[in-house]
């Protein structure tokens, strides 16, 4: 748990952070969004203390994090950022090697640690593990960036805009590796990024800046309907944002009895996949299909009705 | 690489003609044209009388020297694959030094000690064309640097075999080498402890000075821009300037003149390639420090790395090769500076030179010359092949990446 009690960070008289609060659980992962300037990245740099606050105070799992010197704070604390930042003389093992050596893990445990993570991300250990950074894709440096900071098993995981050099359909990818990955070790995962979708795909909840301030901290369906201010309605995106709502459910949520006719929709695809389904081949319903079977069907009427702004 | 050559060879339009290579046939044939093969003088400064090539040697021998050499020119003035330009140039370079040492022999009258015969402009313009055409394609095979490396051990040694044979002995330089030879020893280590001392004192002040100019922003255009203005004085008036200090140090502090600090000799001498070397390694360290990327700098300290530990682990090791550069720049440009010590009596291989000058006395000129020459050419070499093996981007994929490229270019 991270509890964030009036934060600000003052720069040359431009209050970068301006009395930012916020909790979040054990377990979750929030997203900060904003655009360039917000302060959504000092924000995340003060929870690990990169950035040292000018007042206010931060608490992980009930503790000061000005209680341990930085160094050994942050070897506490997962670390990811943009262009991943893997040392270019050192191989892909040394690399993700690093934390566990600083905590000074035996060779054995680094070695099988290693192995493991390079396992978890698709990577076969024998291949990669004595690469250099430059021999590698950027999608692989990108999983070497993010096992490097789970290498020592942090409870929490701070991601500076991890995926955005990616293209858009590696991007993809990464993110669903991300979601798997948290699932497995519940790590709190707190993800600075300027884009709404990333935001919206990945965060359990969403913390919307502007200006130094906290606009809106809130779930993704709960931002999409009662957008705080109009910056954050703009942010979310008015145009689409029916459909971003439709996005955030999977079609079994109105899943109900009866028979349609052609191609079925999977029960886990979202709610807007079905929909675009329904509009594009002209069908009133869609059959549901849940572990190769029929098990009921999804009306056009109802994803429609569930694309209007909540009550 | 070879397969790739051809098809090369055989796509291009035109004759098979090498651009480089017609231009140094063209100096190989000037030079045995219309310069003598070598200069023979009944004396050590009498005026000289040219021998052509044909004259130089017994009459089937210098036909097939000739011949020799006319076969290898227009091997390199032929699109022909590198391998063989490397070999050809090799073994032409050998023909020569033999050549010339044999016309030594065949010249000098037997039982008189007086007579002199020296390479003339004929063989030092072959000499120098195929010494470029084993550059050039040294180059073109791009040689790994433990290749070069290599590749350098066998010259230096082939080098170092054939003058230790006597197969030149008769030659001027060598007759000058062994009139002197104690004083050539005595001077190229004191050559050597000017060029690497003056280095080492200068990394162990300028390393430190740079990492201060990176984290001390202020004092960095300061000292650049003042070191700068030092690099701008000429040498010799920087020795000019260096006397008086020198002078009175050695005169009042204890002990100073005993160690060898005084106007003139060593001291000044040192002091002033120190000073030339400064700037090199400053400016080198700061560059080797800022090109640290600072997604790296800033993952270390994420991961929670200790200033120190960043320092040491990640810092000063991506900044090693362009260090590791500075210090070339600087070995090599202090072993042709340490020269002009010979002016002010601090010895090295300036002081045949300035002594050749003064006594018009070409052969020992060249005996301080072609060492100095041989020295900077040789460290330039394997402080290359070192920077290139601590560059962490020039693995060997990356170099096969990077020469793919640049065939394209060609």
């Amino acid at each position: 748990m991270i509890e964030i009690n009036g934060i600000t960070k003052v720069y040359e008289g431009i209050r970068a952070v301006d009395d930012v609060s916020l909790k979040i659980g054990s377990g979750e992962i929030v997203t900060v969004v904003g655009t360039s300037g917000s302060g959504k990245t000092t924000l995340l740099r003060m929870i690990n203390r990169l950035v040292e606050p000018t007042s206010g105070t931060i608490l992980i799992d009930g503790r000061d994090n000005r209680d341990l010197p930085g160094h050994e704070l942050r070897r506490a604390i997962g670390y990811a950022i943009q262009g991943y930042g893997l040392f270019p003389h050192r191989t892909v093992a040394q690399n993700i090697a690093t934390v566990p050596k600083l905590l000074g893990w035996d060779k054995k445990r680094i070695e099988s640690r290693v192995d493991e993570l390079l396992a978890l991300f698709h990577l076969e250990p024998s291949q990669f593990r004595a690469r250099m950074p430059h021999e590698l894709s950027g999608g692989q440096q990108q999983r070497i960036g993010v096992a490097r900071a789970l290498a020592a098993e942090p409870a929490v995981l701070l991601m500076d805009e991890p995926f955005g050099a990616l293209d858009p359909i590696i991007r993809g990818k990464a993110q669903e590796d991300l979601i798997e990955i948290q699932r497995r070790f519940a790590t709190t995962i707190v993800l600075v990024t300027h884009g709404m979708d990333e935001a919206i795909r990945l965060g359990h909840r969403i913390a919307v800046m502007d200006k130094g301030k906290l606009l809106q901290f809130a779930a993704p369906a709960e931002l999409i309907a009662h957008p705080a201010t109009a910056f954050v309605a703009d942010l979310a995106g008015r145009a689409d944002r029916a459909f971003r709502l439709l996005s955030l459910s999977p079609v079994v949520d109105l899943l109900e009895p009866g028979e349609a006719s052609g191609e079925p929709i999977g029960a886990q695809a979202s709610l807007k996949d079905a929909l675009s389904e329904a509009l594009w081949s002209g069908r009133a319903a869609l059959p549901v299909l849940r572990d190769g079977a029929i098990v009921g069907r999804v009306t056009r009427e109802k994803l429609m009705a569930r694309a209007g702004q909540p009550q | 690489m070879s397969a790739g050559f051809d098809l090369q060879a055989t796509t291009r339009r035109g004759a098979g003609l090498d651009r480089l290579g017609v231009l140094l046939a063209a100096i190989v044939a000037a030079g045995l044209a219309l310069q003598p093969f070598c200069l023979f003088r009944a004396n050590r400064i009498v005026a000289a009388k040219p021998v052509g090539l044909l004259s130089a040697l017994p009459p089937l021998e210098s036909q097939i020297v000739l011949g020799l050499i006319v076969v290898a020119s227009v091997l390199l003035l032929l699109r022909t694959p590198s391998p063989l330009r490397l070999s050809v140039s090799v073994l032409t370079l050998v023909l020569l030094a033999f050549a010339i040492g044999r016309a030594g022999v065949y010249l000098t009258p037997s039982s008189n000690t007086y007579a002199r015969v020296a390479p003339g402009g004929g063989f030092w313009f072959a000499a120098f064309a195929f010494a470029i055409a084993l550059a050039d394609a040294a180059v073109r095979l791009r040689m790994p640097p433990l290749g070069r490396l290599a590749l350098l051990a066998l010259i230096g040694g082939a080098l170092w075999l054939f003058l230790w044979s006597g197969a030149c002995d008769a030659l001027s330089i060598l007759r000058e080498y062994a009139n002197r030879a104690d004083v050539f020893w005595r001077e190229a280590r004191v050559h050597l402890f000017l060029a690497a001392g003056s280095l080492a004192a200068a990394a162990v002040v300028g390393i430190p000075l740079g990492i201060l100019c990176v984290r001390v922003r202020p004092l960095r255009a300061a000292l650049l821009n003042s070191l700068n203005i030092l690099q701008t004085i000429p040498s010799m008036a920087l020795f000019g300037l260096l006397i008086a200090p020198l002078a009175w140090i050695g005169a009042h502090v204890p002990g100073a003149s005993a160690i060898g600090i005084a106007g003139i000799g060593i001291a000044p001498a040192f002091v002033a390639l120190f000073a030339y070397s400064l700037l090199p390694m400053v400016s080198n360290t700061v560059a080797g420090l800022e090109s640290v990327p600072v997604q790296a700098r800033d993952a270390a300290r994420g991961m929670g790395m200790t200033a120190r530990q960043r320092f040491m682990e990640i810092e000063l090791p991506l900044a090693f090769p362009v260090i590791l550069t500075g210090i070339r720049i600087v070995l090599v440009q202090n072993l042709g500076l340490a020269v002009l010590a010979g002016l002010i009596g601090g010895g090295g291989f300036g002081t045949f030179v300035f002594q050749g000058i003064s006594q018009t006395a070409t052969d020992l000129v060249l005996l301080g010359a072609l060492p100095t020459v041989a020295l900077a050419f040789a460290a330039a070499i394997v402080l290359d092949a070192a920077v290139e093996m601590t560059r962490p981007m020039t693995s060997a994929s990356a170099r096969k990446s990077k020469s793919l490229f640049e065939r394209h270019d060609e």
